[in-house]
């Protein structure tokens, strides 16, 4: 089970960077969220894996670990606060740039990068 | 503490010329020199202690942690310098006060002036390596102001910049030698370095940390080949000259030098290195000082090549021979000075510094001539002065020294080579300004100076004469005490006699003498054949190698920051797979030795649905919709395998996480494209998934390795007091709440900080709104359907239900605040959705910023109310009641602190999405006012 777990995670990383290497701001977004997915069971199988082991005291004698389930609680509630605020700021760059390309301007136009630069 | 106002009197001084700019120039210069004054009296007061060998210490605790301490350190050689420092400095105030015309700001001049003393006095009274760096870049930025003080002179600008590049270069050298020797001896403390020079010098790195080291103090101290800056450093006022530029900044590389003695030197290759650099500069700048026709470029060569011959002496590695250099740095501090002040009166009433002009000056300034003679003679080493002293044990060690094995009779020849051209150039100084017929062009008739300008030359050479004559009386004490420090050991008999009975050292000086006369005689040769070689211009050669070098960095640096964020997001992801990846390749195998679970078909059929729909978003995320379809199969599969693995809160969260997310994203689509135009290369997009894949097979071992391995946690404390001590049985929520409470009161901040940036960045939006969707379809003409605002209402108060009994249950069942919120959350939205932003807000008037405050300080008093009972914040307390009805009921504090979470939660999503869906609504206000 572990390798099959390691491997989702893998493969979740992998789609999320290769979203996040996109240049439009919508899929960066949604690599980051898949990327989110992946970096919180990361953290959560830190912990081991365990069946039917709810850290829930009394009702198991073999609890899995809470401590990572409490950071990576937390980390999914930051997750979408972050997600959130990088889809306004998206909003935003497009509404005052015109375009939704992560640099802010559309490629190809080298006179204007230099000038930005 | 008294120790410390000897370095901090110069600092407040800087004020001072500031403050009193009004007075009257005479009243400022007074002022200014009242604190070096009395830096200078505490320092004479300490003066017994130290000529006894005592070294006095004071420390400041600062960060301890860090090997940080404001930490001083009195002994002979700091003492030495700290009088060299104040006392040429006290003179160089009067004397600036008179050089200084009245255009000149004076206040300005002083102030750096002080400023450059602080930093001098910093570097030699610090016992701490950084806190010495600190003072030793200060030095290098003071005299960076001082050199361009006439900034509107071109020269004086290039000099000032050449200087500092140099100087600041060789800083940073410095910095990474001491940086280094900090990693060796495992402390900054200087008397730990000084202690450890065995280890220092068998440790594999002393050749890097020696040429280092070495590399600051030739720059700063002008050595060859980094000697060019000081003659371009005469842009200078000739007080700075005087002070920074012959007696001061440029020894402090010297007393790098004699202050890492112990720790640095005795090994073959510092001999090597120093004195072959010394003997070098020693020769060069003696023979280009005599081709000088600029007073202070002369003076400047000549410094050059005494700075040389100090280094050549700490080089040949005998302790007579650091005594020698230790002698020589104050004879040459006194005779330079002066000799600069006198170049500087010679300027200032006669208007040149010309020797082609300035002839026969001995019938204009009879005085000036007579002191200047004096100083100049001391250079050149004629007996009864004090330069001659030095110069004689300087001859006798060159000829004890066995450097270069059988060859070693070559330094002493060079030395008297040296020595004749030090006289040659002396002589010229002498003889072509004072006699040698009459002015020639000058502007104005030259005159003596005022008294008081001429004063300081002469305390400096009355002292000149004086240790000539009776050296042991003057500074024998004084050189006994600051050899006793440099050496770190008894110092060896030597004897300060001007007599020593005939001997080659001797007969040295007597050839210097006499060939020094015969080369001045017939200069006219030499100078012919001088006018031959091809002229270097060091300013431009630097200016131009200077833009060659910012061409290059200005090429790498735009390849590096070409603008495109993807690129760095590259680079960024190689960094991750090369840091990453690497320990991975000394792992024998990633398994490690933990049983696996087994894998059932329900598992394989999560994981192959969480892999199927991972690669469709991948696959479809040119079509943002169905990509965010297929991303919230991910979450959703994401949350099962939560559920699965033994974590119901997270699948919880997850769940209605998940939830908030999708209809976020959907929300974002109405002002986003929704669809991604094809703009990548087919070599780009194989790249990407090259580097993906990368990252992904790294991360995914990792992950495999961690989990295969068996492991201790420290969660065997939180299960077993979760109930006694935190009173809850749900040992996450626990976890939460009351163990890690502080943390969670972090991440709720957070979250209400994000939430309100979000408000922040949606007010003043550019408005636009789009017609009709991606394809040109316009929207839905039914708003609002029937069907969902009928059943979103009758869910409302279910929702609502539900979320109180998950966040009430939540202690000791799966559940808690911050899953309950987002279910709060999910119904209060599912509101908005069905019935638009007018028709709650008409019903439901709430401004979540303010809910965001009002959670966020629940939780705050929650915290800080166990300050009343005296104890640390966040400290939980519960207890169990008989309430009639309800039974026996656990009261927390924790479900106040929970609350706090609730609130800030449900106040964060809906000010995040009802924000953004108050824009989409075609009933938008006329006004953007806040919700």
């Amino acid at each position: 089970m572990e390798s099959l777990l390691a491997g989702c995670i893998g493969f979740l990383t992998a789609c999320g960077v290769f979203l996040l290497l996109r240049g439009r701001t919508f899929p960066v977004v949604v690599g980051l969220t898949m990327l989110s997915y992946a970096v919180n069971l990361f953290l959560f199988s830190s912990g081991r894996l365990t069946l039917q082991g709810a850290a829930v005291l009394g009702t198991t004698d073999n609890y899995a670990d809470p401590l990572p389930q409490a950071l990576v609680l937390t980390a999914i509630v930051i997750g979408f606060a972050m997600t959130a605020y990088l889809v306004i700021l998206a909003i935003r760059a497009r509404a005052d740039l015109g375009n939704d390309h992560v640099d802010g301007k559309l490629p190809g136009n080298e006179s204007s990068r230099k000038e930005s630069r | 503490m008294t120790l410390l106002w000897i370095l901090l009197l110069p600092l407040l001084g800087t004020l001072v010329p500031v403050l009193t700019a009004n007075w009257r120039r005479s009243a400022c210069a007074m002022a200014t020199a009242v604190p070096p004054a009395f830096a200078l009296m505490i320092l004479l007061y300490y003066g017994s202690a130290v000529f006894a060998g005592e070294s006095l210490r004071y420390t400041l605790g600062w960060i301890p942690l860090l090997g940080l301490d404001i930490s001083i350190r009195l002994d002979g050689l700091a003492f030495l310098f700290s009088l060299l420092i104040l006392g040429i400095g006290l003179l160089i105030i009067l004397y600036a006060r008179y050089y200084l015309s009245e255009q000149d700001s004076m206040p300005r001049f002083y102030a750096y002036l002080m400023l450059f003393m602080t930093a001098m006095m910093g570097i030699v009274l610090s016992n701490n390596v950084l806190q010495l760096w600190l003072f030793w870049e200060l030095t290098s930025i003071s005299s960076f102001l001082l050199i361009s003080y006439w900034w509107h002179k071109s020269e004086a600008r290039r000099g000032a910049r050449m200087a500092l590049t140099v100087t600041g270069a060789g800083g940073l050298c410095l910095l990474a030698a001491l940086l280094l020797l900090g990693q060796i001896t495992g402390s900054y403390d200087l008397d730990v370095i000084l202690a450890s020079g065995a280890v220092i010098q068998q440790h594999g790195w002393y050749p890097l940390v020696l040429v280092l080291f070495l590399l600051g103090c030739f720059t700063k101290s002008a050595q060859f080949p980094f000697h060019f800056w000081l003659p371009n450093a005469m842009a200078a006022p000739t007080p700075v000259s005087a002070y920074l530029h012959s007696a001061t900044m440029v020894k402090a590389g010297i007393f790098l030098l004699a202050r890492f003695y112990p720790a640095m030197a005795g090994t073959d290759l510092w001999f090597l290195l120093v004195s072959m650099t010394g003997l070098t500069t020693l020769l060069v700048g003696a023979y280009l000082a005599l081709f000088k026709h600029d007073l202070k470029g002369l003076l400047a060569y000549s410094t050059i090549s005494h700075l040389g011959l100090i280094t050549l002496l700490f080089g040949m590695g005998t302790d007579l021979a650091a005594v020698a250099g230790v002698f020589h740095i104050i004879n040459h501090a006194t005779f330079k000075a002066s000799l600069f002040m006198a170049a500087g009166i010679i300027d200032h009433e006669s208007g040149s510094r010309d020797m082609r002009k300035l002839n026969g000056l001995w019938h204009f300034m009879p005085i000036t001539a007579t002191l200047a003679m004096v100083a100049a003679a001391a250079m050149a080493g004629v007996p009864l002065l004090n330069g001659f002293l030095s110069k004689e044990m300087f001859f006798v060690e060159t000829l004890q020294q066995h450097l270069l094995g059988s060859l070693s009779w070559i330094i002493p020849v060079l030395a008297t080579v040296a020595g004749i051209f030090s006289v040659a150039y002396s002589t010229r100084f002498i003889h072509d300004v004072f006699f040698n017929g009459k002015p020639k062009g000058l502007t104005k008739t030259p005159h003596e100076p005022p008294r008081y300008m001429r004063m300081p030359v002469e305390v400096l050479v009355v002292l000149c004469i004086l240790v000539g004559v009776a050296p042991g009386y003057i500074v024998g004490d004084l050189l006994h005490a600051a050899s006793f420090a440099v050496l770190g050991t008894e110092v060896p008999e030597y004897s300060l006699a001007i007599w020593h009975g005939f001997n080659v050292a001797l007969l040295m000086s007597i050839v210097a003498l006499a060939g020094g006369a015969l080369i001045y005689i017939n200069r006219k040769h030499l100078f012919d054949f001088q006018n031959t070689l091809p002229g270097v211009d060091a300013i431009t050669t630097f200016e131009s190698i200077m833009k060659v070098l910012v061409k290059h960095c200005q090429q790498l640096y735009s390849w590096l920051d070409n603008g495109s964020l993807q690129r760095y997001l590259v680079f960024l992801l190689m960094g991750v797979v090369v840091l990453a990846g690497l320990p991975l390749l000394q792992l024998d195998t990633l398994f490690g030795g933990r049983p696996e679970l087994p894998v059932d078909a329900v598992n394989a059929t999560g994981a192959a649905m969480l892999l199927i729909s991972a690669f469709a978003t991948v696959v479809f995320h040119r079509q943002r919709v169905v990509a965010l379809l297929m991303i919230s199969v991910v979450g959703l599969m994401v949350s099962i395998a939560f559920t699965r693995f033994s974590a119901p809160d997270l699948a919880l969260t997850q769940l209605s996480v998940e939830v908030v997310t999708i209809i976020l994203l959907m929300l974002a689509l109405f002002f986003l494209p929704h669809k991604t135009p094809k703009q990548s290369s087919p070599t780009r997009v194989i790249r990407d998934i090259g580097l993906a894949s990368m990252v992904g097979v790294v991360i995914g071992s990792i992950s495999y390795a961690i989990m295969t391995r068996p492991f201790s946690t420290i969660s065997d404390f939180f299960l077993a007091n979760s109930k006694t001590g935190g009173g809850g049985t749900n040992v996450v929520n626990v976890i939460l709440v009351d163990f890690r409470g502080f943390d969670t009161f972090g991440e709720i901040a957070v979250l209400g900080i994000a939430s309100l940036g979000i408000f922040k960045l949606l007010t003043r939006i550019p408005v636009f709104k789009p017609s009709s969707d991606g394809e040109g379809r316009p929207w839905a003409l039914e708003r609002h359907p029937v069907l969902l605002a009928t059943v979103s209402q009758s869910l409302l108060p279910l929702a609502l239900m539900v979320s109180v009994f998950i966040f009430f249950r939540g202690h000791n069942l799966p559940g808690g605040g911050f899953i309950a919120g987002l279910v709060t959350a999910v119904a209060l939205i599912l509101q908005y959705i069905a019935h638009g932003v007018e028709w709650v807000k008409s019903r439901m008037n709430i401004e979540y910023q303010r809910v965001v405050a009002v959670g966020l300080m629940v939780a705050l008093v929650t915290g800080v109310a166990s300050w009343l009972f005296n104890k640390p914040f966040l400290t939980s307390w519960f207890d169990y009641f008989d309430i009639p009805l309800l039974g026996k009921v656990e009261l927390a504090s924790a479900i106040a602190f929970d609350a706090g979470v609730y609130i800030t939660v449900v106040g964060s999503t809906m000010l995040i999405l009802a924000s953004l869906g108050k824009m989409t609504t075609s009933h938008r206000p006329v006004h953007t006012e806040s919700i």
